[in-house]
């Protein structure tokens, strides 16, 4: 275990005209390491991260250990900090989806979705968005759920040391993002999903790649029963490990596998279903373990029924519109891919160019601008493959949002590492992590 | 570094850049760097289908101590920014930097507060990789190119000569704009 130590000098706090001011990156190390080690006992405290190989991203972890059990866990986090709710107050509610697409960047669809629904329920939309959007966006966001979980699955094996089930997980992984780049153009951080519905509709000979997708990892999923769910080394190290019973999940606010790892089969699918979620026909995997390896099972079995919904979704997509009809919200011309590589749309240029000055004018408002929304605020969560992914939207009316919230389901179940994590041992820090399955982009966005 | 800096200028000195450039560029050991989205692309290109082996550069290493390319993939906070610099000075020479992806290079489309606009403010960067993310063929590409800098580059007084010319060409070289055409 390498240990990082931290850069700056302690530093107890500065007085300043506001007040005292404390210097939060890192200069309490020195200060914990000496009142350790006053105690003159077998206590270490150790400091993992934020940059260690299976931390997971850039989390630091503060770790008390006697000897091999860890007595006391924190975790620093906030070095992924990236201002993007903040940024979102000074973009267009268009650009917004840009930008919320890069908070948990192995979710994109799920924080588009979410913050997408938000906003069509302020502008009062919601039942005008086309039925092909909504089928495109359930169907999206579901492969966004298996290649979430596939990373996952194949980080956390890598944190185990077991390299095998990485190179699995990217393999399927890629095949995803190769659907993703036939749709959207891009293999991660999308944007596809706009307010009012979707920036394009699916290429020609979509529909046909993705059945002989789920074709494929329907054929390739059941290695990962063969390879992991039942080898004695890797249950060894899963089973009764991470133990968080419902209660504790009660009281922490944890969501998503670590819940239903407990026996609890919620999923706001079900629970409070959106985009048409109650017509689809799936279930909800449960194990009552509690521990990590049911969480493992769990992430197993949802991408299966992950596959059941795409194939409802791919019988259920019907030609048509793919954007709200009002014209004063929608983005004024469909895109088409040009000789040149590059999207655009020769019949609008034409009509806004040489014969409408008026939709000149409505074209420039709209895009440089942007449409307002009514004043108001609400709070609007989808079941991302961590958990419950929120967000609270507020307009003042303007152009810009007045203020955007994610309620990150990777920033609340962290904080029940402490809780898994304590009593255990060093070496099971990582498997408490890996199972919490945590995106530091999410986590601090 | 060590004996090779003290060379004359000639043949002997030119021999041993040669030896020495190709067999450091035929094993760079990366550090895992991954800060944000691009580390996904990285470590998508460290797998199965791009699959850096190839290249000689699978094994990334977790200690600092034992790398000598750091890959900063994604966004650098203004929290990570002294950490950043702390693994790079552990990192022992000769060491080199690839920037991946827009946020690294120049803080990309955040603009604000929180993040540090180039990880060049804070280590020098080597290669350049735009892209948001760039694709793991554009990593690899970056990678090549990185391989070519190692293996051309020079030593001792051979390095101080380079070194000298590389600032009197960038002294006398056309500002932008004066630059004309099309893509100046
Ligand atoms: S360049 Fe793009 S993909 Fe890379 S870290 Fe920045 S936002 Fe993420």
């Amino acid at each position: 275990m390498t240990t990082t130590p931290t850069p700056t000098s302690p530093r107890a706090g500065r007085e300043t005209t506001e007040g005292t001011v404390y210097t939060v990156t890192g200069g309490d190390w020195d200060e914990i390491v000496s009142s350790a080690a006053r105690a003159n006992d077998e206590r270490i405290v150790v400091n993992m991260g934020p940059q260690h190989p299976s931390t997971h991203g850039v989390l630091r972890l503060i770790l008390e250990i006697d000897g091999e059990t860890v007595t006391e866990a924190r975790c620093g986090i906030g070095y992924l900090h990236t201002g993007i709710e903040k940024q979102t107050e000074y973009r267009t509610w268009t650009q917004g989806t840009t930008l919320v697409t890069r908070m948990d960047y192995l979710t994109s669809f799920f924080n588009e979705t979410a913050y997408c629904l938000a906003v069509e329920k302020l502008l009062g939309i919601e039942d005008q968005v086309p039925d092909r959007a909504t089928v495109v966006r359930v169907l999206l966001m579901e492969l966004n759920r298996i290649s979430s979980h596939l990373v996952a699955i194949a980080t956390g094996g890598m944190e185990l040391g077991a390299s095998t089930v990485m190179i699995y997980g990217f393999r399927d992984r890629e095949l995803i993002l190769d659907a993703y780049e036939l749709i959207t153009g891009l293999r991660m951080n999308h944007a596809f999903i706009r307010p009012g519905g979707l920036a394009q509709d699916l290429p020609a000979g979509a529909v046909d790649q993705l059945r002989e997708l789920v074709g494929t990892l329907r054929k390739n999923l059941p290695e990962y029963d063969k390879l992991a769910s039942g080898n004695p080394v890797f249950k060894a190290r899963m089973q009764d490990v991470a133990h968080l019973d419902l209660t504790g999940c009660m009281a922490l606010g944890v969501t998503g596998p670590i819940l239903r790892s407990t026996g609890l089969p919620h999923d706001l699918r079900k629970a409070q279903p959106y985009c048409g979620y109650e017509t689809y026909d799936f279930d909800v995997p449960t194990t009552d373990t509690c521990d990590a390896y049911g969480r493992f099972l769990i992430r197993l079995e949802e991408m299966r029924q992950s596959l059941r919904i795409v194939d409802q979704c791919l019988d259920r997509l019907q030609p048509g519109p793919v954007m709200v009809a009002d014209k004063k919200i929608a983005w004024p011309a469909q895109l088409a891919l040009g000789p040149d590589g590059l999207g655009n749309s020769p019949d609008h240029i034409k009509q806004i160019m040489g014969t409408s000055m008026e939709s000149l004018i409505h074209h420039f408002k709209l895009v440089t601008e942007g449409f307002r929304v009514p004043p108001g605020q609400i709070y609007v969560s989808v079941e991302s493959p961590k958990g419950e992914l929120g967000v609270h939207v507020v307009s003042d009316g303007g152009t810009r949002p007045f203020r955007v919230h994610f309620r990150d389901p990777s920033f609340t179940n962290l904080q029940a590492m402490a809780a898994m994590a304590e009593g255990g041992q060093v070496a099971d820090v990582i498997v408490v992590i890996a199972s919490i399955d945590p995106v530091l982009g999410g986590v601090d966005r | 570094m060590g004996l090779e800096e003290s060379l004359p200028s000639g043949f002997l000195l030119s021999t041993v850049e040669q030896a020495a450039g190709w067999v450091r560029k035929a094993s760079v050991f990366p550090a895992t760097f991954g800060l944000a989205c691009c580390a996904f692309e990285l470590m998508a290109a460290g797998a199965g289908r791009y699959d850096l082996a190839r290249f000689g550069m699978e094994v990334f290493r977790g200690s600092p101590r034992q790398a000598d390319l750091m890959i900063v993939a994604g966004r650098v906070s203004q929290k990570m920014a002294p950490v950043l610099r702390q693994i790079y000075d552990q990192m022992p020479n000769p060491k080199w930097v690839i920037s991946m992806g827009v946020c690294a290079s120049s803080g990309g489309m955040f603009n604000n507060y929180a993040i540090v606009q180039g990880v060049d403010h804070i280590v020098p960067v080597d290669i350049y990789l735009p892209g948001c993310p760039p694709r793991p063929e554009m990593l690899m590409d970056a990678i090549l190119k990185l391989h070519e800098k190692i293996r051309t580059s020079k030593l001792g007084v051979n390095a101080e000569e380079a070194a000298r010319e590389a600032e009197e060409a960038a002294r006398t070289a056309l500002p932008t704009i004066e630059m004309k055409g099309l893509l100046r």
